[in-house]
């Protein structure tokens, strides 16, 4: 999408002449050929590093918290949404950040295309027209973008940023179909079962916290996981300790999680993550009407109530 | 095992400082019985529960948790029960989706001057736990 990195650099570089920003945050090319990384750009000569393509994966969201100075940043709609949230939780200031707008089309899971070159080492990568072209030491081939798409971008309904104060690019079509189809199949199936599926997937985590870390809206300055005088939680791989991380974890986000898929892209061991931050993110939708990161204005479901809220699940004898 | 056999269930029971807790009292105060399984933790409000409380109980060896406050409108802190009242539907919610037993956690309401209530709520709560049996999941000592 070479247009897309022309004109986000166009926007840094007057951005940055006309002083209005200290710094640019978007994304340059990584040390590996499907990797893009986070880019911090403080002098207009410098915005040749900034790159769009379908790897700028991160949620740049993250680098907002606890900074002062005015800043700028690439967004595309699941970063949009962290930043709502981050506004409304007075975490950063509307008018400090200018934010860039970038309609998305998805980020391609660049672990699932290297998966399709066994023993074969991808040295370079080009993008063009949807298509990915590949290249190795003795091999060429051309993949479809839309094949490999993150599972966060295949639900995605917000792919638009939903607010901006420049945009880059052309608005896309969002998709109308009902994103929440994994979990409602999930609920279907027995306790046990879905107990033994959550058991046999937190078995992999190895408590590196590389998803609280990567998450936008983990910002608190002590984790309760970290806390050692009161220690909350055991700290090793213990089955019960990992689960209830991972389930005090997903209930901090409830109500604040805009999906975007950063906490399952960070994990090393390939968790599956968003599993349970789904679950809250649908019931928080039917039960309250709420969902994440979509107004400035809308209060947080977890810092309001209705004097009728449902209360179907209480024990009246 | 004879263990088994004589197994009881554990129950903690977060029982708010204004309505719950005097409710409690009043049940001891007006001899009314109720399953001894209970053991109390009184706490401000219901709104000072944070889930992780419930989610620690349950790892630390209580095969059931209940959790008490004052009934809408009649929080001592005025909304404190309508702010508990969402986290408790969400967490419950969570915890039953992660595969947890229906009845693990429960919610009450239980005014200052129910009593007779309190005790139904218990006799309840502990009826459907001990139909459950030993907490399996997510104990960090597994009977």
């Amino acid at each position: 999408m070479p247009e897309l990195t022309s004109k986000i650099r166009e926007i840094a570089r007057n951005l940055l002449e006309e002083g209005r920003v200290e710094m640019v945050i978007g994304f340059e090319r990584g040390t590996m050929p499907l990797r893009r990384t986070p880019c911090f750009v403080r002098q207009k000569g410098e915005v040749g590093r900034l790159i769009w393509d379908s790897f700028c994966e991160n949620n740049l969201a993250k680098y907002l918290v606890g900074r002062a100075e005015p800043l700028a940043i690439v967004a595309k709609g699941c970063d949009a949404r962290s930043i709502v949230e981050l506004i409304k939780e007075n975490q950063l200031r509307r008018e400090q950040v200018i934010i860039i707008g970038v309609p998305c089309q998805g980020m391609v899971d660049w672990r699932g295309v290297e998966a399709g070159f066994e023993g074969g080492e991808v040295r370079e990568a080009e993008e063009k027209d949807g298509k990915l072209i590949l290249k190795g030491a003795d091999f060429e081939k051309t993949l479809d973008r839309d094949d490999f798409l993150y599972p966060s971008c295949q639900t995605c309904t917000h792919r638009n940023p939903v607010i901006y104060d420049l945009l880059a690019g052309e608005l896309v079509s969002e998709r109308e179909a009902d994103p929440y189809q994994d979990v409602a199949e999930f609920e279907s199936r027995s306790g046990e079962e879905r107990w033994g599926c959550f058991t046999l997937e937190f078995s992999k985590c190895i408590r590196c916290y590389a998803c609280r870390n990567a998450c936008p809206l983990c910002y608190c300055q002590e984790c309760f996981v970290d806390s050692t005088h009161p220690q909350w939680v055991g700290k090793t791989t213990n089955d019960s300790d990992t689960m209830a991380f991972h389930l005090t974890r997903a209930f901090h986000l409830a109500g604040r999680c805009v999906d975007c898929g950063a906490c399952e892209r960070a994990c090393p061991v390939g968790v599956d993550i968003r599993k349970l931050n789904r679950k809250l993110v649908k019931d928080v939708k039917e039960r309250f009407g709420y969902e994440a990161g979509l107004s400035l204005e809308q209060v947080a479901p977890l810092a309001t109530f209705k004097p009728d809220d449902p209360e179907e699940f209480m024990v009246n004898p | 095992m004879a263990e088994t056999e004589n197994w009881e269930p554990k129950i903690v029971a977060f029982l708010c400082n204004w309505c719950s807790y005097a409710g409690a009292d009043l049940a001891g105060t007006s001899r009314i019985q109720y399953p001894p399984n209970i053991r109390v933790i009184r706490v401000p409000c219901s709104g000072r529960i944070n889930p992780f409380f419930i989610i620690a109980s349950l790892q630390h060896g209580v095969d059931g948790v209940v959790v008490c406050g004052c009934h809408p409108g009649e929080c001592h802190y005025l909304t404190g029960n309508y702010s508990a009242r969402r986290k408790f539907a969400l967490l419950k919610d969570l915890l039953e989706y992660a595969g947890l037993e229906e009845g693990r956690v429960q919610f009450s309401w239980v005014s200052a001057s129910e009593g007779a209530r309190f005790a139904r709520v218990i006799s309840e709560v502990t009826k459907k736990v001990a139909a459950l049996g030993p907490l399996e999941k997510l104990s960090k000592t597994p009977h």
